[in-house]
């Protein structure tokens, strides 16, 4: 079997993202899951450029690597929380519980990958020439003010309404000082 | 050498990051000098002059000290992302001279050079998701020396970096809107056929600039490592090798957003008296004019960002936020509707 | 040539693994950032099949799942800094006020 570049970037890229995913699962500290999610995302953000969404792969890494996953780890720090208790042990209904779920996904992507080889190997879809601009800032812009303008309307009200709810639920106020237990 | 130098395969690639990280190199050791020397001259000293003449070898001497101290990893530190955060910090601030275009395209010696080492379409965004990601090393050098003055550091850049990242982002907005393209040297000629971004978008250039001073941690936003307040901030606990990694990185991350600012606003190596003069002489020699050029413009950014840091107080945390959300944001979304206007009715 | 099955088997596991985090994971914190996980896979699988088909669509609904990821990353990490401020825990076995 040769492979081209292209495709050995993939499977690699493809281990990269699976074994920082387990990463974020499996780790105890909580600093080194998120640091482990950044390594995921920029490899998802990889896997974006391969397939030929170049702005795509830049607000992956812009937005989430550079935006969203530094709120996170600025929560960490801000609260330090002290890894998991003993008391909170994964029962055993749990881990049952996510054997099945596991499973059931991993069966129903099973019977979906058939269909999408033949539909591969039929030539059906994956058209040899992709249209100018596919993946690039003047593609998704033109499509995102033209067919997706509602969608992209709607996305701003819930920024802001997100926008609010966050500044309300973060206020200093009626909550209390730190550490004001509620009566068990 | 010629053949390395003017290729366009992988050996000439590796050779142009061979030569502009050198150079990057060698500035970031001579503007510590320059700082130190301006720093001198300001406060009305003389400045360092033992290393050398004039003092010029100070930055070697200062190098090889620095090699040759012993690297201290604190007890209690997480040593893993201990020693990952300089690396980080470092390799953020100097890929990002990957997508910088230094001159136009010349042909020298029959052959075409593009002093660029990757000519990417979405040039721009490359720049902003790397320098994005460059947080990341101070925050983790904060985590992860187990010490609450590197943490607060690390808090703080956390907060002011993507504060000033957004404003720094939509304040280019103008930029692109005007050259209609993401590419570096695309926006450096859109900006040769009319007139410097500087003079139709001053609020973006200056929400740009401040937001840089920020990006950069400079003063007077230097409150990850303000040292009457965090001894040093997010690098108290480094020593050594790791510690010349941050100080590098600051002053490769300085020299970036200077290039952006000539690139971005001041025409880049356009120079409209030089520009009709260049007509006659052959295009390796006005390829080389545009290097000066571009060098020149570049060196008065980072004299003005020394001569800033020496004459201005550092702010307080509260003012630094109240500045960031409730000035530069409103004021770059201002800049995008005004070059919205300015393009829509055909004033530029 | 990326084959779109591979694609899909890679999305599948990425999805997976998030789906065991939020079942096992007790930190409210770690949990969130297994939502994520689960959030890229769908991307993933959007901007694969996007591709296979040669369309764009795709890729504007990852585009999307970014958006609504972020309101949501705002919105949860200001409720686990609400809870944390009241309970000083971020574990989600000692929230269970409203269970019945």
């Amino acid at each position: 079997m040769d492979l081209s570049p292209r495709e050995l970037l993939f499977y690699a890229d493809a281990i990269v993202a699976v074994m920082t995913a387990m990463m974020v699962v499996l780790h105890r500290n909580p600093v080194v899951c998120a640091l482990s999610l950044v390594a995921h995302l920029c490899a998802v953000a990889m896997f974006f450029l391969l397939l030929d969404a170049s702005f795509l792969f830049a607000v992956q890494i812009i937005l989430y690597a550079g935006a969203i996953m530094v709120l996170f780890l600025f929560v960490i720090m801000l609260l330090d929380p002290a890894g998991e208790g003993v008391a909170g042990r994964t029962g055993n209904i749990q881990i049952v519980m996510t054997g099945v779920a596991a499973a059931a996904l991993l069966f129903s992507a099973a019977r979906v990958v058939p269909a999408i080889v033949d539909l591969e190997s039929a030539g059906g879809g994956r058209p040899t020439s992709l249209p100018p601009g596919y993946g690039q800032v003047s593609g998704i812009g033109r499509l995102l003010f033209t067919d997706y303008l509602f969608p992209f309307e709607v996305a701003s009200i819930l920024l802001l309404v997100a926008m609010i709810g966050a500044l309300y639920m973060g206020r200093l106020g009626k909550v209390g000082p730190a550490g004001d237990k509620e009566p068990e | 050498m010629t053949d390395l130098l003017l290729g366009t395969g992988l050996a000439a690639t590796l050779f142009k990051i061979a030569v502009i990280l050198g150079v990057v190199m060698t500035v970031v050791g001579n503007i510590v000098l320059a700082e130190r020397k301006l720093a001198g001259w300001i406060q009305d000293r003389v400045g360092p002059n033992r290393a050398g003449p004039w003092g010029l070898l100070q930055p070697l001497a200062d190098g090889i000290k620095f090699i040759f101290k012993e690297d201290i990893i604190p007890t209690s530190a997480h040593r893993p992302l201990f020693v990952l955060a300089p690396v980080l910090s470092l390799t953020a601030a100097l890929t990002t001279f990957a997508v910088i275009p230094f001159a136009d395209r010349f042909v020298i010696l029959g052959r075409e050079v593009a002093p660029i080492i990757a000519d990417l379409d979405v040039g721009l965004l490359w720049i902003f998701a790397v320098s994005g990601l460059g947080v990341y090393g101070v925050v983790l050098a904060g985590w992860s020396s187990n010490n609450k003055y590197s943490l607060m550091g690390g808090l703080r850049s956390s907060a002011q970096m993507i504060s000033y990242e957004l404003s720094m982002t939509l304040s280019v907005v103008g930029v692109l809107m005007a050259a209609e393209s993401l590419r570096l040297a695309d926006i450096v000629n859109a900006q040769a056929g009319s007139v410097w971004n500087v003079v139709s978008q001053p609020i973006g250039f200056l929400v740009f600039i401040i937001s840089a001073f920020a990006e950069t941690n400079r003063l007077p936003f230097d409150l990850p490592e303000a040292e009457p307040e965090l001894v040093a901030g997010y690098h108290t606990e480094y020593s050594g090798m790791p510690f010349l990694m941050f100080y590098m990185a600051e002053y490769a991350n300085v020299i970036l957003s200077s290039s952006l600012m000539v690139l971005l606003f001041f025409g880049g190596w356009h120079l409209p008296v030089v520009e009709p003069m260049l007509r006659g002489v052959s295009q390796g020699v006005a390829g080389l004019i545009h290097l000066g050029i571009f060098s020149l413009k570049l060196s008065c950014f980072l004299f003005l960002y020394i001569w800033v840091r020496w004459t201005l107080p550092r702010f307080r945390y509260d003012q630094l936020m109240r500045l960031g959300w409730k000035v530069m944001l409103p004021l770059a979304l201002a800049n995008v509707v005004w070059t919205a206007a300015i393009i829509l009715w055909g004033w530029i | 040539m990326i084959p779109a099955g591979g694609i899909l088997v890679v999305s599948a596991v990425l999805f997976v693994t998030g789906v065991i985090g939020v079942m096992i994971r007790r930190s409210a914190l770690v949990i969130f950032m297994s939502i994520e996980l689960m959030l890229n896979a769908a991307n993933l699988l959007f901007v694969g099949m996007a591709r296979l088909l040669g369309t764009m669509d795709g890729q504007l609904f990852a585009f999307f799942v970014m958006t609504v990821a972020a309101a949501e990353a705002a919105v949860g990490l200001a409720i686990i800094i609400a809870l944390f401020r009241r309970r000083r825990t971020t574990d989600v076995d000692q929230v269970n006020l409203l269970k019945w």
